[in-house]
């Protein structure tokens, strides 16, 4: 079973699946297990998951990882799923931004609220400039040797890589909203310092509204919030950097039903999308009377299970059972098992 | 505790006059959703912590009545946009007594 989402509720499915003795492995295009949990707010207290009266989103995740470690599941951390192909005999392949292929006979989308991508400003023309003189972030800093160059933004990456382009660019400009930097104080005060030596040409309270050029972009028009007549800016490349924002990416277009900006599934019955042998749980599905809780996600994960089971061996019988009295069969070896002794006898 | 009387206009300009609880532990956010003044999905969609900005809004009156910005809601605003002078995130504005007859307009949304 292939999971997409490494968040709670895929962790978890990976939990369920091994009950059914169904092998997992998890993509995430985030570095790190956990999802949102770990990624945002790791240190904040989540106080209804059942049992737990109040627990760390980032001691969740450490307590998921501990319980399906027996399960051993494979991870393709840092990739992002791109694209999902169904072959002939009813199987999938889900290819990774990075090439990876990952071969299923079932696939699971437990993306929460899909993948982190960066902000893009809202300027009509943006998209026909990137790749040709817009981009959202930096890979090859040499890419702007002798180049001039304007940053938007007012967060740390914005602050640091003015910062690091002032000696690589041949001109380096950082366009802000405000007066004010949130970034942390050394970069902040680095920034202002290069600014007075002209390294750096500071241009705040303005947006940029406009971009120019015929092929590649050749300008950007700034706006001061002021008012007053916008100014038109040479230069060779526009970096807006205003941080990420979860989009449903590449997902949107592997032909599944999209409601409300979440995966349409056919309600409780399985969590199956429009494309049979595709599930999707967690805060990305949608039926009526979806509530976005880790808790629901953990039970369609129990759900889908079943469903996903009979999919792969529909000519197996099974039937659920507790894990109190099957215990927990690890394909590590390890077993867990409730202890057999008589604890009450009847004369 | 009494309801107060609050206005939204809506991303395609049109005026709501709502209900709005004090007593139900609601922010603004959860109160254009509760009411249904912007499809689903394009509010409140971190569900509240501050952690987009898709429930930011203008606001036109009681600006004296508001609680401080926090970092997180400062820091969230600075990448968001179409911000303005008056901009806030609705999720941090909890519905309290004070702002009755209230008057606010939802930002545009970006995808």
């Amino acid at each position: 079973m292939l999971i997409i989402g490494a968040g709670p509720t895929g962790l978890f499915a990976v939990f369920e699946a091994g009950l059914l003795k169904l092998k997992c492995h998890l993509i995430d295009a985030l570095p790190q297990p956990g999802g949102q949990c770990s990624e945002i707010y790791p240190k904040k207290p989540i106080y209804d998951i059942p049992a737990y009266p109040e627990i760390l989103a980032g001691d969740l995740v450490d307590k998921l990882m501990e319980q399906i470690r027996p399960f051993e599941p494979g991870f393709t951390l840092g990739e992002r799923a791109e694209t999902l192909d169904k072959l002939e005999d009813g199987t999938f392949i889900v290819t990774t931004n990075k090439g990876t292929k990952h071969h299923a006979k079932v696939v699971v989308i437990a993306g929460g609220l899909g993948s982190f991508e960066p902000r893009k400003p809202p300027i009509a023309n943006i998209a026909q400039y990137e790749d040709h003189g817009v981009t959202y972030m930096i890979r090859e800093p040499e890419d702007y040797r002798d180049k001039k160059v304007v940053i938007a933004g007012g967060g740390d990456s914005a602050l640091d890589w003015a910062i690091f382009l002032a000696d690589v660019a041949s001109e380096v400009s950082l366009v802000h909203r405000r007066n004010e930097f949130r970034g942390a104080l050394d970069s902040v005060e680095k920034v202002s310092e290069l600014s007075k030596l002209g390294k750096i040409n500071l241009i705040t309270e303005a947006e940029v509204t406009g971009l120019e050029g015929q092929n590649h972009l050749e300008a950007v028009v700034i706006s001061s919030k002021n008012g007053g007549e916008p100014i038109v800016k040479e230069t060779d490349y526009f970096i807006p950097l205003f941080g990420l924002s979860p989009k449903l990416g590449p997902l949107g277009s592997w032909g599944l039903e999209i409601e409300k900006n979440a995966i349409k599934v056919d309600n409780s019955y399985d969590y199956q999308t429009n494309i049979p042998g595709v599930y999707a749980i967690g805060d990305i599905n949608t039926y009526p009377g979806k509530l976005k809780l880790i808790l629901c996600g953990f039970h369609e994960a129990a759900v889908m299970c079943q469903s996903a089971y009979q999919r792969i061996f529909p000519d197996k019988k099974y039937v659920m059972k507790y894990t109190t009295v099957a215990g927990v069969n690890g394909f590590d070896g390890s077993k867990k098992e409730a202890k057999k002794e008589v604890v009450k006898s009847i004369n | 505790m009494a309801d107060i009387k609050i206005t939204i206009v809506d991303r395609e300009g049109v005026a709501h006059q709502v209900d709005a609880p004090t007593d139900m532990n609601m922010n603004l956010m959860e109160v254009v959703r509760s009411y249904q003044l912007a499809p689903e999905g394009t509010m409140g969609i971190c569900g509240g912590m501050a952690m987009c900005a898709s429930c930011q809004c203008y606001i036109k009156s009681h600006q004296d009545q508001l609680p401080e910005m926090s970092f997180e809601e400062e820091d969230m605003l600075d990448q968001a946009f179409f911000v303005e002078n008056d901009s806030r995130l609705g999720c941090q504005i909890p519905i309290k007594p004070e702002l009755e007859g209230l008057r606010v307009e939802l930002a545009p949304f970006q995808d």
